[in-house]
């Protein structure tokens, strides 16, 4: 019988497929690999097949829009105490540092958010550095308002260095600010060291003054920036959110739009803040703003100045001691957006991704919260 | 010289009687510090005038002694008596509490009762003056302020672990007294806002458990109902 070209047997077509998907896993690095096994695995439950080891399913293989380009964890706003005064505290820093370790694949580094101390203590941030450095990744630390105005930095420049710098990570610019200022308000009060910190402590005492960056250091950052090209990804840490959301509380940098300016001229810049303690997602430009869970406690939303970006975390049961805290991670992509992972202890994690953030909240939006703040 | 005497006696009683009167001026102390009211004695005599001279606030506890070679004018006098009231002032550092505690934290003023001010039919209590406007106005946000100073301070609490209210409910957000009583599911039953702040107390702050007529307990509701003025009442919500 002579066989005509263009009707295959269903043996051959079969071959044909199979030969077709070598060439393209072949063509494959090794996370797509994974990616289109786990896709493969996938479909082929999904659909019912029984499974021999001589079934093919043709997978059409997807790339990813981006690459990423690596991950980090993050760990922020721990306030301890004295581990004779308060344990509960301590317990959750080391619950946060245990979840970072088992973290797979394990993030780059880990970025600690500010706050380390409540009062700023040595005890408590020696306390802090000890916990600290059972990470198994590189940390780069970052300092909050509590860790600041007992000594002004005296202790915590001890023990990790400088507190404004910056570094490059896989084409990625980092910069780490020290954006909890303040103008002085203790000298013409007579305050002691200890009334100073106790006066910043509380999130709602009127008599300190608002969050700063300052102009010595936005200078700094105007000379770091210099050499960058404007599509270079760029991430920068903050305490204070860089933007201004709610006054009374200092969820607030006064000259923020000053250090906005500075960041005008660049593609994407994400900022990762700390101080807020709850979900909070803002975008002003090209500049994507995404905060960070405490591992203490969680702030309510402030009644007014909420981002319109922000979809809320569900009111914290405060019969959970540890509802509304957690940890976290972030994607970063090579064209500098990022995606932002909440890690909320006893909750499904929330993922708060680049298209979420891309299209101003039209797609990929996350789970809505059960109870709002009212 | 019996009529200089006179006169040099008559000074300082003037002075005395300038200290006691800043004394007894709005400088009670709050309601829920624990405190006695001063006993007053008579000070003592001028011991002679080559020893010294002993001043005395009418505290009975705050004194100095003024050597007898000061010359004693006017301006002396003045100095002696700031000194006594700048030691009295050192040992009762609280003593401007309510402004000191207005200054930290916002508090949101009671309603303005100033429309009642010269109406009414004329009854015992129905003719209402402005300085009774007044009255009520500041021993309610008095009280309300000492709520802010409890609600603040995590020694006035009892906690064991350092842990104040505001840390979770900052100008007492979040706390939502208009939504009382509620059904709290957590507990299993219907719950008043003292029974929310008791529980508070007990669990996150880690403090001992106020009576519902504790000043304290009754302090505290009064803060955290006051934030929320202007807020519909809205029992039952969740």
């Amino acid at each position: 019988m002579a066989r005509r070209p263009s009707m295959k047997s269903v043996e051959t077509k079969y071959y044909e497929e199979r030969q077709q998907l070598f060439d393209q896993l072949r063509g494959l690095d090794r996370r797509s690999f994974l990616k289109v096994s786990a896709a493969a695995m996938g479909a082929a439950l999904t659909q019912g097949i029984q499974f021999t080891p001589h079934s093919f399913q043709p997978v059409q293989v997807a790339y990813a829009e981006e690459a990423e380009a690596f991950r980090f964890a993050y760990i922020s706003d721990s306030h301890l105490y004295d581990r004779k005064v308060n344990e509960r505290f301590v317990r959750s820093l080391l619950r946060a540092v245990d979840d970072v370790n088992r973290m797979d694949p394990a993030p780059d580094f880990v970025l600690y958010g500010g706050d380390l101390a409540q009062l700023g203590k040595p005890e408590e941030l020696d306390l802090g550095a000890q916990i600290l450095q059972n990470l198994k990744v590189p940390v780069r630390m970052m300092v909050g308002e509590h860790d600041w105005f007992l000594d002004m930095g005296e202790k915590w420049r001890a023990l990790f260095g400088e507190p404004t710098y910056s570094f490059d990570h896989k084409g990625v610019h980092c910069v780490v600010l020290l954006s909890v200022l303040e103008d002085d308000f203790w000298t013409v009060r007579g305050m002691t060291p200890m009334e100073r910190m106790q006066t910043v402590a509380g999130l709602d005492n009127g008599i300190q003054s608002r969050f700063k960056v300052g102009e010595e250091q936005r200078e700094w950052l105007q000379k770091d920036l210099a050499s960058l090209a404007d599509n270079t990804p760029l991430i920068i840490f903050s305490h204070s959110p860089l933007y201004k959301y709610y006054r009374a509380w200092n969820f607030w940098t006064e000259d923020a739009d000053e250090v906005q300016a500075l960041l005008q001229r660049f593609k994407n810049v994400v900022v990762v803040h700390g101080h807020t303690h709850q979900l909070l997602t803002n975008r002003i430009g090209n500049i994507y703003f995404h905060g960070m869970l405490s591992t203490a406690w969680p702030w309510p939303y402030a009644p007014e100045g909420l981002p319109e970006l922000t979809i809320q975390m569900s009111r914290p049961d405060p019969f959970n001691p540890n509802d509304g805290c957690g940890d976290g991670a972030c994607r970063v992509y090579t064209d500098g957006l990022a995606d932002k992972v909440y890690n909320l202890w006893n909750r499904n994690p929330v993922q708060v991704t680049r298209t979420y953030m891309v299209s101003n909240g039209k797609q990929g939006l996350p789970a809505m919260p059960n109870l709002i703040s009212f | 010289m019996r009529l200089l005497r006179l006169v040099w006696t008559q000074r300082w009683v003037s002075i005395l009687s300038l200290v006691f009167v800043a004394l007894a001026c709005d400088s009670s102390p709050s309601p829920t510090s624990s405190s006695k009211t001063p006993q007053p004695q008579a000070p003592t005599q001028p011991s002679g005038a080559k020893e010294g001279v002993d001043v005395q606030l009418c505290d009975g506890e705050t004194k100095t002694t003024v050597p007898a070679d000061v010359e004693r004018t006017r301006e002396n006098g003045v100095k002696i008596s700031d000194a006594l009231m700048a030691q009295w002032k050192g040992k009762h550092p609280d003593v401007d509490w309510v402004s000191q505690e207005q200054e930290k934290h916002t508090i949101v003023p009671p309603h303005d009762n100033h429309n009642l001010v010269e109406k009414g039919q004329g009854q015992v209590y129905g003719k209402i003056s402005e300085q009774d406007v007044l009255t009520w106005e500041r021993e309610t946000l008095k009280f309300v302020t000492d709520g802010s100073r409890v609600f603040h301070s995590s020694d006035e609490l009892g906690s064991q672990i350092a842990v104040s209210c505001d840390m979770c409910h900052p100008n007492a957000a979040n706390t939502h007294p208009e939504t009382y009583p509620k059904f709290q599911v957590q507990l299993g039953r219907v719950a008043l806002l003292r029974d929310m702040i008791n529980w508070c107390i007990e669990h996150p702050v880690r403090g001992q458990v106020l009576a519902p007529d504790d000043p304290k307990m009754r302090a505290l509701e009064a803060y955290i109902t006051a934030q929320r003025k202007g807020q519909q009442l809205a029992y039952g919500k969740r």
